[in-house]
């Protein structure tokens, strides 16, 4: 009983120490937040096209294969950077991307994607936000994976950098395709 | 003083018009379960904000949606729900009491209680101690009062 109350002070830095490395670690982002839907079905998504006479985008039709679902706008720098990326998820690893423009005008979507080159298997206009808002995501761009049976395996917040794509993404895919 | 205000006016109008594009509800009972609500609501990119302290996009369109659900006759909780469902419980500033959040509610407690045993423990053994427990005995006593008299002992 003695030695325990000498032991107690080593054992509370002991867990101030291990507070401390979580909390400090340079790796650790504390602006991104674990997503709720990772496990859930995915929100349904029925948005109209960018183009006068594109047909609406509907989640369904894409039922039975494994997708990414991208959420970008034309007023987003950090979309800009990550879009030549884009390709490659469908070019390298076979997964088709669905483009949801985020809170945007379907124009300035459209000319964004006359400008940089279109990756996308099908694309809409979420005008208000609110399909966004039920994917749970914190801004733009944001790209989530989505099962052959509907649900949603993985969520990426943020650009898709290269070393994104590669180490975190890539490793999803593979994941899901199992 | 006059920059200062002249200043302040042109800062509010780059401020209206973005206020604007929000229409308050026209009950302000209403209105003002909105406003409340949007208060314990956490802004999910401006972590130590509220929505309603927010001018994030997400949080404008948070607030516009919150309006809307109001609107719509849902209750606060019906509003939460929703929200928890889609940002988790992170989204209140307020968590709610279940499993995995009762070391947060109940730990500062439980620190209280182990103190308050610990304090507890330190007087009842000083109370036993034997040295303390005994009372001076009349050497002892004319000892005490030689010292406090006549200072240290080996001096003298």
């Amino acid at each position: 009983m003695r030695r325990l109350v000498f032991l107690l002070p080593i054992a509370i830095v002991a867990v101030l120490v291990a507070l401390f490395w979580i909390g400090l670690d340079p790796n650790r982002d504390k602006s991104v937040l674990p997503s709720a839907l990772v496990g859930n079905p995915a929100p349904a998504v029925d948005l109209p096209g960018l183009v006068d006479g594109a047909p609406r985008l509907n989640l369904a039709q894409f039922k039975g294969q494994l997708v990414a679902i991208n959420f970008f706008a034309s007023w987003c720098l950090p979309c800009r950077a990550e879009h030549p990326l884009l390709q490659q998820i469908t070019a390298e690893f076979g997964v088709p991307v669905i483009g949801i423009a985020w809170k945007d005008k379907p124009e300035a979507a459209h000319a964004f994607l006359q400008e940089l080159g279109d990756p996308y298997v099908a694309t809409g206009i979420d005008h208000n936000g609110r399909t966004g808002i039920d994917f749970g995501i914190t801004g733009v761009p944001e790209t989530f994976l989505v099962g052959a049976d509907g649900t949603v395996l993985y969520r990426f917040a943020g650009p898709v950098s290269d070393d994104g794509l590669r180490n975190e993404l890539a490793p999803a895919i593979a994941e899901a395709k199992k | 003083m006059r920059r200062a205000l002249a200043f302040m006016a042109l800062a509010w109008l780059a401020i209206a018009p973005a206020l604007a594009q929000e229409a308050p509800l026209a009950d302000p009972a209403l209105e003002q379960r909105a406003r409340d609500l949007g208060r314990e609501i956490r802004c999910v990119v401006c972590q130590s904000q509220s929505v309603a302290d927010s001018d994030a996009d997400i949080a404008q369109e948070l607030r516009v949606m919150i309006r809307e659900q109001i609107a719509a006759g849902k209750s606060d909780q019906d509003i939460r729900d929703y929200l928890v469902a889609r940002y988790g419980d992170f989204v209140l500033f307020d968590p709610p009491f279940k499993g995995s959040t009762y070391v947060l509610w109940l730990g500062p407690f439980a620190i209280l209680v182990l103190a308050a045993i610990g304090v507890a423990i330190f007087f009842r053994r000083r109370a036993r101690d034997p040295a303390r427990a005994r009372a001076l005995s009349a050497d002892e006593h004319s000892r005490v009062e030689r010292l406090l008299h006549d200072g240290p002992e080996d001096r003298a």
